[in-house]
């Protein structure tokens, strides 16, 4: 262990440049956010995953934006195990019918002021089960949504974009 | 004792169904495979549903013989394979949520998919409308002095999929889990039902993201079986590789993280290292990093990039350079193991019952591999062993895919090795079938056998498709796993069998 520790020590560090603030999503937040909740957070933000009948692609994804390459943690930005303690819901899936409740009750959870991030094609319309009995399609019919980051699924870096543009909001 | 095929041959048998038979059967023969199923003889494949038929796929291992035995005309029930072999009983309670079927005799009549809040019953049989207020569900009892409950789910702590797990605990030892699952569900294969093969194809990579070449690659062999379509050799090799990519990508992810379940992130943070380079090699050479829609009817979308090959090689040298000193990492920090040895144990005489697969099957010394039995293409002139142990706790379950991870690295440097020229696709995107026919395929996804079903009809769509999730073998015996343990292990046992909730949920 202390030889594996030691190296990267000694190692230039794997973690990339951040991507620019996604543009588009920036322009979307814009319209939305409001000015004294950006006060109040400064650039921290508690991000609370839920997901909403994905795939499990979404979730691969955003589990990567953890790995070294990414290290989101560096920008304020940390994943919490309750919605209790988020100000970001990051939502995945086309919404099952089985799964609306849950979301709703997770959103209801969540302190003010708080955001919504629906991450992939399905979370924006149902995606390819648009559709279905099953699927109530497309996150913004359940719960308000402040930023979608598109995608099927959106690499980490559309993800870390879309959040940096959320932090650059939410800290004017 | 007749063999699957005699026992077959009693009914009629479907023209047009391949690569393995299909045949019609009487109600007595359908209740003696279930029987053959119970005494261990066969094991189940997949059970689903139609309409108005009802399907059993079985796997005769000993003569390495498979076959779909069908019943037909039900007037709305069908003996229960469940009052038998209890690893059927799952996907009953589907059959009956999804086409209104009746298994007669079935130990739980309770629903399964179905929470009550689609706003419609039988949603693929005859469908009727009820108001999707949610259905109250029934959890089984457990009664004891002092014992207590704790649910959970369905939205976890973590960064995962929704479920929900009622604990009843005796202080901290578990005493009894129970699982309620059907969250993520999508309704698949009522989407697949009449979409032509490349969006049927589209749907079924997207059963269970972490598995999506697994999933096209058994969806396109069973469209491939079921039209005659010849694949051409280079593309053969391409999925293989595809496949291999993603056994390793989700190897090293699941080995880091139940390192990180168990409280130790050094493993968790190299191993996320190379699961990110095992993504960005897939997207340097296949044009997307999980390779979604990549495998399709008739071979691949995309050829190998230009520089993909030397890419790869990179890629098997990084692994070879860091991999040995994590698995020594692993094996000699004795407090990890402390966590791992003999913790979440799933006897062998369950994993054999159920014919659970993946490592969780191997971990527990079934050595059962679909790239071998049955077997398909590249993998009949590969070198490559499936590796098995008898422990059958969370340190077996990481070994195994440790071992896995060194077979999938040789298994990619042969292929590249090997690799063919000429052509990737034999039809394109704008083909229909034009006759009708019957496919089945068995493909070896990271977690297990994976098994695809499909009907194509005349009309150049799939009228009926069924995907079976490795999960579903696999769910079950978690909660017997667990049982003894106590509860701060749960995720470490959960992470070392990592099913998936939306392949089985679909």
């Amino acid at each position: 262990m202390r030889k594996i520790i030691f190296k990267s020590l000694v190692q230039a560090p794997l973690t990339e440049k951040p991507p620019a603030a996604d543009a588009a999503a920036l322009a979307e937040l814009a319209q939305r956010l409001d000015q004294a909740a950006r006060q109040r957070l400064g650039r921290s933000l508690s991000i609370r995953q839920v997901d909403a009948g994905s795939c499990n692609g979404c979730e691969l994804e955003i589990h990567a934006l953890n790995n070294a390459f990414y290290d989101l943690e560096r920008f304020g930005l940390r994943f919490v195990a309750s919605p209790r303690h988020a100000d970001v819901l990051l939502v995945t899936g086309p919404v099952t019918a089985n799964m609306r409740e849950a979301l709703e009750r997770t959103y209801r959870a969540t302190p003010g002021p708080k955001w919504v991030v629906a991450v992939g094609d399905c979370a924006f319309d149902g995606g390819v089960f648009a559709g279905s009995y099953a699927c109530v399609g497309g996150v913004s019919a359940v719960v308000p949504v402040d930023l979608h980051i598109r995608g099927c699924p959106p690499s980490p870096t559309a993800l870390l974009g879309g959040l940096l543009a959320l932090l650059e909001h939410s800290a004017e | 004792m007749p063999t699957l095929s005699e026992v077959m041959g009693q009914g009629r048998p479907v023209q047009g169904h391949r690569p393995w038979p299909r045949a019609v059967v009487p109600g007595e023969v359908w209740i003696s495979t279930a029987e053959r199923l119970k005494d261990g003889r066969w094991t189940l494949l997949g059970l689903w549903g139609e309409r108005n038929a009802v399907h059993m796929a079985v796997l005769d291992e000993s003569r390495r013989e498979a076959g779909v035995v069908s019943l037909e005309v039900l007037a709305g029930r069908f003996p229960s394979v469940g009052q038998f072999h209890p690893p059927a009983i799952r996907l009953e309670r589907t059959i009956k949520d999804l086409f209104g079927l009746e298994p007669e005799g079935a130990p739980d009549a309770r629903p399964w998919l179905d929470h009550g809040r689609w706003g419609l019953r039988a949603p693929l049989g005859i469908k009727a409308a009820v108001e999707a207020t949610g259905d109250a569900y029934a959890f089984l009892a457990a009664e004891g002095e002092s014992l207590h409950q704790i649910p959970v789910g369905p939205v976890h702590a973590g960064i995962i999929e929704p479920g929900h797990f009622r604990f009843t605990a005796s202080g901290e030892t578990v005493v009894r889990l129970e699982e309620r699952l059907g969250y993520v569900h999508k309704g698949i294969e009522s989407l697949i039902a009449g979409a032509d093969p490349a969006r049927a194809a589209r749907l079924a990579g997207r059963t269970s993201g972490d598995s999506t070449v697994a999933y096209a690659l058994a969806f396109a062999q069973a469209v491939e079986a079921a039209a005659e379509i010849a694949v051409p050799a280079r593309a053969v090799h391409l999925r293989g590789l595809m496949a291999e990519l993603e056994r390793l990508a989700n190897h090293f992810g699941d080995i880091g993280a139940v390192c990180n379940d168990a409280a130790f992130a050094l493993m968790h943070a190299h191993c996320g290292v190379l699961r990110e380079q095992v993504l960005r090699a897939a997207d340097a050479c296949f044009g997307h990093r999980l390779m979604m829609d990549r495998v399709v009817p008739g071979g691949v979308a995309a050829d190998l990039a230009p520089e993909g090959a030397a890419r790869l090689r990179d890629l098997t040298r990084t692994i070879h350079a860091r991999f040995p000193e994590l698995v020594d990492l692993y094996d000699n920090t004795a407090s990890l193991k402390d966590r791992t040895v003999g913790t979440g144990i799933l006897a062998p005489a369950l994993a054999r019952q159920f014919g659970c697969g993946g490592f969780v099957g191997r971990a527990s010394g079934r050595a059962f591999d679909a790239r071998k039995t049955p077997g398909y293409a590249p993998y009949g002139d590969l070198r490559f062993e499936t590796p098995h142990l008898e422990a059958g706790d969370v340190n077996a379950r990481v070994w195994v895919r440790v071992v896995e991870v060194k077979q999938s690295v040789a298994l990619v440097e042969q292929i590249l090795d090997r690799l063919p020229g000429g052509p990737v696709r034999a039809v394109d995107d704008a083909w229909r079938p034009e006759r009708a026919g019957e496919g089945l395929a068995l493909v070896e996804g990271f977690r297990g056998d994976i098994l695809a079903w499909l009907r194509l009809g005349g009309g150049g769509v799939v009228e009926r498709c069924h995907l079976r999730d490795p999960s579903w073998f696999q769910w079950p015996l978690l909660e017997a796993a667990i049982e003894g343990n106590i509860v701060a292990d749960f995720p470490l046992c959960n992470k070392s069998f990592n099913c998936s909730y939306s392949g089985h949920d679909l």
